[in-house]
Order: structure tokens, then sequence, then C-alpha cells
């Protein structure tokens, strides 16, 4: 692990806004976290010592909060795109399985898995509020509708 | 049933409808005025007590019985969070309200942040909705250019604050104490109450937690009185004295295996029978249906034949289910192995569980791979019991668990067996007909994990 600083001034310009809006600093690490993984599409050890730092707290509170989700990635960055195929109840009945295994295939990655030029990451996700549209696929901000093999297909050729 | 007129999503088809000038076109922010111009914090309590409104968050607590738990002349700071979470299978009407009519429902916050003298409130925003983010960011932004928002509001010496918060993917954040430590940025583990958050909660002040849609019945109330409220819904069973009635409009949601799924708003106590047949547009492909989900998933399940459920806080429960939960309702059709069912919805608790309590933690992740064994067609008959064994043991219901995510764990495996155990023992004896009847340790399957 090196010991370069990885938060950019304007990360912690942005951090310490935050600070007025919780009555502890402690209130503030999932934003701070946010506003790192938003950058960085992930949140490597040392953000957190840093994060910690500005915080004033222990490297493993913020770590402690940070694993607690599963959502933060700490050994590499995720894609470009970060895709979540809902696996919930309204989609699996909606054929969310099949949608995914066909995404998977399309992309060529394991569940999980970061294609190999970085465009896509592709996980599951449970019930992503949008059951009216199932199934359903959230790609970073923008939610796909519905979505049917050939629409993901679009998809993943859009992203070459 | 008489003709019922839309007020929660009044808005929504408007053009602009999440826009200031919007909302205002239509007579918003005149409930705020009316409040900041005359009424006591006390007033509005009273108002929504009188009211009736339970809190549509999942549990149907009272909401004005809620604020007045609050210590008396608490010289403050008093939190208000807004639940908007969101994340139970089959749930999306706060996403509706949030990214359609986002000044309704602030509105609402403002007026309940009054009513409870909170001078800040965070709106916990799950992370997944992007769009709502934005829309709720904005017109916050925009209440504070019109002086909605921020000190002396409209002049009143009333002074708020709102901030939103977002999420990180995790349904737990859901539970208001899990909420209450996610915000403090620790994990997201539920607190054992008492002490509830109305005497100790965010940052160990006293706090309210509300859901998004019972903020925006707040502001319609505050329009249209405790009368109008009350003469909507089902009136309390004179032979239950707790039964506190199911007043109000609420907004169903309608997904699975149904024509037209969809956001739906209608008097609280429709059948499920009504919502499919005169809102959903019937089955799918003119199937019929085997089952539905009657509240989330926690909920439980209905078969065919107890579609004729009324959607109240009391209904689902006399037919064996958790309870009225979200009022989202997930059809499910005759071609879909309740097996398949059972599985998605272990799946879901045991990825979702905090993992803090034995009990749930465990439970469910024995459950999800019971429900790999039986899938895979190594079940034998003796996993039904055990997996009845396990739901009837965890939760707080029970008394074995911190909140409620184990009793809703614990409720589809309840359901869905009990009420259909023939067809699990067919799907087991004719998929694993030599080991149905084994009843020796086995070994576990190989699990696939999500994230
Ligand atoms: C596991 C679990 C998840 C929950 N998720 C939510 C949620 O996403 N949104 C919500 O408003 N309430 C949720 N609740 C209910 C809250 O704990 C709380 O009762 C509610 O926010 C109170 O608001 P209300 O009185 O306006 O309904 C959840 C409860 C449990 C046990
Ligand atoms: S019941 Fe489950 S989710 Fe709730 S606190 Fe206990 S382990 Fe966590
Ligand atoms: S179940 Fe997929 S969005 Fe709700």
């Amino acid at each position: 692990m090196t010991n370069e600083r990885i938060l950019t001034d304007e990360m912690v310009a942005e951090i310490t806004a935050y600070f007025p809006r919780y009555p502890s600093r402690q209130a503030v690490t999932l934003p701070a976290l946010h506003i790192v993984n938003e950058r960085l599409r992930h949140v490597p050890l040392q953000a957190v010592v840093e994060v910690a730092e500005l915080l004033d707290l222990s490297p493993a509170q913020v770590q402690d909060t940070l694993t607690f989700y599963g959502f933060f990635k700490q050994d590499e960055p995720h894609g470009r795109v970060r895709a979540w195929v809902c696996r919930s109840i309204s989609c699996h009945l909606r054929g969310a399985d099949e949608l995914f295994e066909h995404i998977c295939h399309k992309a060529g990655v394991e569940p999980g898995g970061t294609t190999a030029d970085g465009a896509l990451t592709l996980e599951f996700g449970e019930c992503l509020g949008a059951c009216e549209f199932a199934p359903c696929v959230l790609a970073n901000e923008t939610l796909h509708k519905c979505v049917t093999n050939e629409q993901a297909d679009a998809f993943v050729e859009s992203l070459k | 049933m008489a003709e019922f007129e839309p007020v929660l999503l009044a808005n929504i088809h408007q053009e602009d409808s999440h826009t200031l000038r919007a909302y205002e076109s239509t007579g918003g922010y005149a409930g705020l005025k009316k409040v900041l111009g005359g009424m006591s914090a006390d007033g509005v309590k009273e108002l929504v007590k009188a009211s009736g409104l339970r809190g549509r968050g999942g549990a149907g607590f009272p909401t004005g019985l809620k604020w007045t738990f609050l210590p008396k002349d608490h010289p403050g700071p008093i939190y208000f969070c807004l639940n908007a979470d969101e994340s139970e299978p089959g749930t999306f009407n706060n996403r509706i309200l949030m990214e359609e009519d986002p000044h309704q429902v602030i509105e609402g916050l403002i007026i309940s942040c009054f009513a409870t003298a909170a001078s800040t409130a965070y709106f916990y925003m799950r992370y997944e909705y992007p769009l709502a983010w934005k829309r709720v960011q904005a017109a916050v932004d925009e209440c504070y250019a019109a002086g909605y928002l921020g000190k002396d509001i409209l002049g009143s010496g009333y002074s708020l604050d709102i901030f939103l918060h977002r999420g990180a993917a995790a349904y737990i954040c859901g539970e208001e104490t899990g909420l209450i430590e996610s915000l403090e940025g620790r994990r997201a583990w539920p607190r054992i109450k008492p002490p509830f958050p109305a005497v100790e909660g965010a940052f160990r002040k006293p706090t309210v937690v509300n859901n998004v849609e019972t903020a925006a019945c707040v502001k319609q109330i505050v329009d249209r009185g405790a009368g109008w409220f009350r003469s909507i819904g089902v009136p309390p069973d004179p032979n239950n004295p707790r039964d506190p009635g199911s007043f109000g409009p609420k907004l169903y949601c309608l997904s699975g295996h149904i024509e037209k799924p969809g956001c739906y708003e209608a008097p609280l106590g429709i059948t499920v029978n009504e919502l499919i047949d005169n809102y959903g547009g019937g089955v799918w492909r003119g199937r019929k249906a085997k089952a539905a989900i009657p509240g989330g998933i926690s909920m439980g399940l209905l078969t065919a034949d107890e579609f004729d459920c009324p959607l109240d806080f009391a209904g689902p429960g006399k037919y064996g289910c958790l309870g009225l939960g979200t009022a989202a309702v997930v059809v499910i059709d005759e071609t879909v192995p309740m097996v398949d069912f059972l599985h998605n919805s272990c799946q879901f608790f045991s990825h979702e569980s905090c993992g803090q309590c034995t009990p749930c933690r465990e439970g469910t992740s024995w459950a999800l791979k019971m429900m790999n064994r039986i899938k895979a067609g190594k079940g034998r008959l003796k996993d039904l019991d055990l997996l009845l064994e396990i739901a009837d043991n965890i939760g707080i219901i029970p008394g074995t668990t911190i909140c409620g995510l184990a009793d809703g764990a614990a409720w589809p495996m309840k359901n869905a067996i009990r009420k259909f155990r023939g067809e699990f023992e067919e799907y087991i004896k004719r998929t694993n007909p030599d080991g149905y009847m084994e009843t020796n340790p086995v070994p576990v399957l190989e699990i696939i994990g999500a994230h």
C-alpha cells in the first residue's frame, strides 16, 4: 500500500462541507464514502484512512461501516457502468434470472464481474423499487424498464 | 364502490409536476401557510390524531399518537427522519411520490416537523433512486429559495433545515433504528427497544421516523380536514377495542403477473380481487392466479381463494398473513411453482439479514440452504418441518430477535408451506424419488452469491 494521498482537495472540501449538517462527525461517514466512490469507483484502504482522519475517527470505525454495506468495492474499481439486475420477486416472476444469465453471456462476464475493457460491472440487485417495470436493470443513473433480451443486447453493445 | 377521486396522485399527470411552479398552481403550500399562519404545534398534532392516520411505512402505527410520545417541553434538538429507504420487494409508491410530486412530500414533512418541534430533518433515501434523489434535492433547493425552508419560515419564527442523506443498498436501513444507526455513520444494526426513537433516537435525541407517504397524507389532512380523511376507508371493528380503524386513501402497488402493473390510489379496504380486476386489468395472459403477496414479500401469501381479503390494516392478518405492510400486491400466476417463490423469498432475507441476532442470521441462511437443496431436486420431506421450525422461532413475535426483518422472513415460509404443503411435498417426491424420505444429515450445496 502506498501512502500517497488519495483524497483530492476537492473531495476534502466536499466532505467538510457536510460537517455543519450533523451534530457528529461520524455521521459524515456515508456521505464521505459516496464522494470518494463517485470519483474513484471504489474506496481503497488508503482513502478509508484519510476519511477517518478527516472525521476524527479511527480507520477501523470507517472500515467497519464501509464493509457492512456490500456496496463499496475496495480492491479495484468497478466498471464505468455498474449495472444491477433486479432479482427480487416481481422481477423474478417476469424472467429476471434468465435476463441476468443472458446479459452475463452477452457481456462475457461472471455474476459480479467486470468486463475486460472496464466498461461494465454486472451484479444482482435486490428490489430496485421499480417493480411495475419488471424485469428492470439500474445502470448507473439510468433505469432500464421491462428489459427484453434484445434491449439488453443493445445496452451491452452501447458500452463498446 | 362509490366514485373515488385520487388525492395523493392527483398531481402526477400534470406537466412538470415535480416543480414548485406546477405544485403551487394547484394550491401547493397553502396548507403550510395555514399552519404557520395560525395553528399551534399541538393543534396540528391533534388534527393528525383526530384523522386516524396510521403510518404507511409498514407497521401502521397511529401517526399522531407517535408524535405525542416525544417528551413534553424538551429543550431540543428534536430530529425528524423521513424514511425513504423503500426496499420492500414489490413496493414503489414512495418512489413515484418523490419523482413526480416531491413538493407534496416536502410540504407534509415541513408540517410534520413543525408539529413535532423538530428543527432538522434528515431525508434518508435509498441509493437506488437516482431520479428521486435529483428531484427531491431540486425541490428542497426551490423551497429554500421560496422561503419555505431555512430560518424564520414565512415570517413565522419557525426554522427548519432538510438534509438529504443517501443510503448504500441495504434493506435493513429501512427499519427505523437501523436507519438511525446508518445515519449516524455506523453499521445499520437495529437497536433494542425501548428506548423508542421518540425518547432517544438520532444522536441520542428525541426523534420521529415517518414514511414518505405518511408525510404526504399529513399535507392532505391539513388541506382537507380530519373529517374528510375519516370519511375514506374502514372504521374500527366494534368487536376489537384495540383496532383504531384504517382511514384514508392508500397507494397500492401492483406488480408481478398482472396486465397493468402500477401504483394505484384507492380507499383503504379495497379487496385484492377489486385491485386486480378494477385497476390491474386482470391476471396477465388470461391466466389464473395461484397466490398473491398482500403487502410486500414480508407479509406472506394469500391463496387465490383468499382474494376477497380487504387490504386494510386488519385485513391480511385475518387470512394468516403478517399484516398490510406496504400494501404492495404481487400477483403470482398458476404456472409458478411455490418452491420458486419461497426460494426467492429466502434468498432475499438471507442476503438482507444484518447478522446481529443469531436466530435471524442463522435461520435465514439455513432456510436458503434448504431451499437451494429442494430446488435442486435434493429435498426431503423433513426439510419442510425444519423450515417451519425456523419460521416459527425467528422474529419479534416469538421474541427471539431485535427487529421485524426476521418476522418478515418467517411469514412467507409459514404461509407458503402451510397453505401449499401438498404442492411442496409433491415437488420433493417427484424431484427426489430416491431420497425424499431421508432423515439423516445431508450435505449443503454450493451457493451463488449476490454482489
Ligand atoms: C426490516 C424492516 C424494513 C423496513 N423498511 C422500511 C422502509 O423501507 N420504509 C419505511 O417507511 N418503513 C420501513 N420499515 C418500518 C419502519 O421501521 C418504521 O416503522 C416506519 O418508517 C415508521 O413510519 P410510519 O409510522 O410513517 O409508517 C421497516 C421495518 C422493518 C422491520
Ligand atoms: S432480526 Fe435480523 S435484521 Fe433484525 S436486527 Fe436481528 S439479525 Fe438484524
Ligand atoms: S422486484 Fe425488481 S424492482 Fe422490485
